[in-house]
């Protein structure tokens, strides 16, 4: 295979977004595709995802997408770009027909519609009572929405190079013109000149010990384009995910309380009544994440060492269980040695989900500043994205959906400019700066160990940076990150061969990690308020008047710049948030 | 507890053949097979390779011969296993190097079968409409990850790689028996070819090799008996 490839549009990542925006690109006339993933295809993290995509099909009981579109924006603490909110709101309901056309295997209603069920902050007419608004295919919805995209991308004979690790992205006269990424399988650098690239490489959960996200999500691309001058939005806005299972962080789906589990502590107690006296066990995750820790913390917590929550399925149906929750059924039996049906579930909240990210435009255009001043040929969509849906705290469903609806938009957006620019030329030294970057590695002085570094980079996190947060432990984290900065120079390899190198990725992935952390701990630090999934307990409240406003981190010579983009604010008035 | 790791090692840049390489060591029991390879990796041999990423059971990386079984390595626990753990690479796909092989062949039988909805009526506004029984149908092959456990235990397959195996039966069944579809007649006229679905001789491999559970013998049954009786 040549090392120098030519398409209109690469799609980085071959999860969800990266899928749907292929398949949307590829139905443009004339425009050449190809998808370049560091996995091999159906192995990203969509797949993982559970409890279903919340869309206002109204198939249970009333719904609107003005509904939709004000929980996402309550839930998102007001941070949340009210735009974005409502187009999506529309939009979701188009792509879950779309996706049922493309032949997803959603579970269904008697009458033969696309089942829903309730879920975490998704409520009737502005938080009147839980609406039914979760499309789902049993607790696997994830796999099937991976499985549908992929099988339509067989169809449409999508271009993929598996197990290409993109290293760099190309930027030259002020427009993206391409990616270098490193081929697994043989060690070659590859270029790829593009005239657009959507980036679509999901999150990077991995900076943090108890997480649902999967090894790879280490946040490369994130760190890249941060390295290459793009800003970073929003980064100390990251969700932990009340259901993970006890120190293994496996995710559990909140479906499993939208089917009526309820979350018990040490007492027996249905502690939520007392945080959300209206949805209880259906508050969003940040609220119930802080309850979880608030109720541990006074030592309510189960177990020997009091530092676990209980999650009650044993009420339910047993048919409904198997039916509707079988995977996380079979997880708490084969992980924990517990049966749902019988026993309680010993959880605890886990690192889920990113809700900054590369910053974008609502036509999921990369921006470089508040003024949203636009990188041509760069585009981002899904979880590494920051468009901003979700503000400080994602509603549960609302990943997919989003991958959905600005996957689809990246698609179509970057072959219409693609089909309308030209190629630009290349650097001379396009992949100078891979090749270092795994020089450095390949030739460390082994001084350092990647997977010492990389527990201590994850207990740290989870010690100084994650359901709550304070000055004090967030400058702790600071000078942490600033120490294995040092250390990671000193880091090396045993393993000096070109056929899949894993060690090799295993260093380079903590390189970005570190990126990732450092963007996360300096942002939380600069917000002196409480919102969202950012809570400081040296700044208990949401100040509106000083921090309605989204962050932005730059690369700086000194290291890191901080500035800000405004809210986009719209029909609903920032009020105290109560359930 | 301790424990004796022997996994089957080849790195095609340094060895001619594969050789065995021994570990012992400390682990809880409740530990899974890849955090036993992790240790191993991140403590003593960095170049050990093999694919892994959810960790769970969902995304189907790290299908491996485990103690004489395909298995999912995040999907079996130190304590099922007892104290010696044996780990190869999947049987009769090519190695590539260590626990990682090629996974092409497989992928090219899995296209083979047209596994992608097809239905060319003009769609409504909405969803199409699909009853619970209907959706039931075809239930248990939507469950599939795409692992490779099956295939490579099939005996038939590891004598003719050109068979096109039980995973992509399975998801031929997927579309086969779903009510939406309008190209059953396609696909059962593919798996009726000379390496299609009458070269399985129902050894039940790929039933129990299935991490997630998939009846693959029986979705295989199925597609027969559909084949005969659709043509009678």
């Amino acid at each position: 295979m040549s090392d120098f490839h030519r398409f209109d549009v690469i799609v980085v990542g071959a999860g969800g977004a990266g899928l749907m925006a292929a398949r949307y690109a590829a139905q443009h006339p004339g425009v050449s595709v190809a998808v370049i993933s560091k996995l091999y295809p159906t192995r990203s993290h969509t797949g993982a995802a559970q409890g279903g995509v919340g869309a206002a099909l109204g198939n249970v009981s009333e719904d609107h997408p003005e509904w939709h579109a004000f929980d996402t924006v309550k839930g998102g603490d007001y941070l949340t770009d009210q735009d974005v909110a409502e187009v999506f709101a529309y939009e979701v309901i188009e792509a879950v027909y779309e996706l049922e056309h493309m032949g997803l295997p959603f579970s269904r209603l008697p009458n033969g519609k696309i089942a829903q069920r309730k879920f975490g902050g998704h409520t009737r007419d502005h938080g009147k009572a839980a609406v039914e608004r979760a499309c789902y295919a049993a607790d696997r919805t994830g796999h099937m929405i991976l499985q549908t995209l992929y099988q339509q991308s067989i169809k449409q004979d999508v271009r993929f190079f598996n197990e290409f690790h993109v290293l760099d992205l190309i930027i030259e006269g002020g427009a993206c013109r391409g990616v270098v990424a490193y081929e697994l399988a043989t060690g070659t650098l590859h270029t790829f000149l593009a005239k657009a690239v959507i980036i679509a490489t999901g999150g990077n959960g991995r900076m943090f010990k108890v997480t649902s996200n999967a090894h790879a999500l280490t946040g490369d691309l994130i760190s890249i384009a941060f390295q290459r001058g793009i800003p970073i939005e929003d980064p100390e806005f990251y969700q932990f995910h009340p259901t993970g299972l006890y120190k293994l962080g496996v995710l559990l789906t909140e479906g499993a309380r939208g089917e009526g589990g309820i979350l018990r502590n040490a007492l027996g107690e249905r502690f939520m009544e007392r945080y959300a006296p209206t949805i209880k066990d259906l508050a969003p995750r940040d609220l119930v994440s802080r309850a979880m820790y608030l109720e541990i913390r006074e030592g309510r917590g189960a177990g020997p060492n009091k530092d676990y929550i209980h999650l009650d399925l044993t009420h339910l149906d047993p048919q409904v269980i198997e039916e509707r929750l079988p995977d996380i059924t079979e997880f708490a039996r084969i992980y924990l040695g517990v049966d749902p049906v019988k026993e309680l579930v010993p959880i605890q909240p886990t690192a889920h989900y990113a809700m900054g990210g590369i910053p974008t435009t609502i036509d999921t255009n990369v921006i470089l500043d508040g003024n949203n001043t636009v990188l041509p040929g760069l585009y981002a969509a899904g979880e590494v994205a920051c468009v901003s849906l979700h503000g400080a705290n994602r509603l549960g469903t609302n990943s997919l959906g989003d991958l959905l609806v600005f996957g689809r938009r990246a698609g179509r957006n970057a072959a219409a400019f693609a089909a309308q620019a030209e190629f630009g030329t290349l650097p001379k030294d396009v992949k100078d700066r891979a090749r270092e970057m795994i020089d450095r590695v390949m030739n460390g002085p082994r001084k350092e160990r990647v997977s010492q570094l990389r527990g201590e980079l994850q207990s740290s996190m989870m010690d100084n940076a994650s359901v709550f947060r304070t000055h004090e432990t967030l400058s702790a984290q600071v000078a942490k990150i600033a120490e294995l900065e040092q250390r990671y120079r000193d880091v090396g390899v045993e393993d000096k061969g070109k056929v899949y190198n894993t060690e090799l990725i295993e260093a380079l992935e903590l390189g970005f990690l570190l990126d990732n952390a450092k963007l996360l701990v300096h942002a939380a630090l600069n917000r002196t308020e409480s919102r969202g999934a950012h809570s400081r307990e040296d700044y208990k409240e949401r100040d509106d008047v000083n921090w309605l406003k989204h962050t932005l981190v730059h690369k700086d010579e000194g290291g890191i710049r901080i500035d800000y983009k405004p809210v986009t604010l719209g029909r609903y008035e920032p009020k105290p948030r109560v359930y | 507890m301790r424990i004796t790791v022997r996994i089957k090692r080849f790195d095609p840049e340094v060895d001619k053949k594969p050789r065995w390489e021994e570990h012992e060591l400390d682990v809880d029991p409740n530990e899974r097979v890849l955090d036993v390879l992790h240790m191993i990796k991140w403590e003593r041999s960095g170049s050990l390779a093999f694919r892994r990423s959810c960790a769970h059971g969902i995304c189907g990386s790290d299908a491996m011969l485990i103690n004489g079984q395909n298995r999912l390595a995040c999907k079996v626990l130190v304590k099922d296993l007892g104290d010696r753990i044996t780990v190869e690479p999947l049987p009769g796909l090519p190695v590539l190097k260590d626990l990682i092989v090629d996974m092409e062949p497989f992928f090219d039988s899995y296209r083979s079968v047209l596994p992608y909805f097809i239905n060319d009526d003009p769609p409504p506004a909405t969803e199409r409409l699909q009853s619970p029984e209907e959706r039931e149908r075809f239930d248990e092959t939507t469950k599939c990850i795409l692992c490779a456990a099956c295939t490579t235990s099939c005996p038939v397959f590891w004598t003719n790689g050109r068979y096109v195996g039980p995973a992509a039966i399975v998801n031929a069944h997927r579309f086969i028996f779903d009510s939406r579809d309008q190209a059953a007649a396609e696909r059962l006229a593919i798996l009726n070819g000379v390496n299609g679905l009458w070269r399985c001789r129902t050894a039940y491999n790929c039933t129990e090799a299935c991490p997630r559970g998939i009846p693959v013998t029986q979705a295989i049954e199925e597609v027969k008996r559909e084949l005969l009786y659709r043509r009678a």
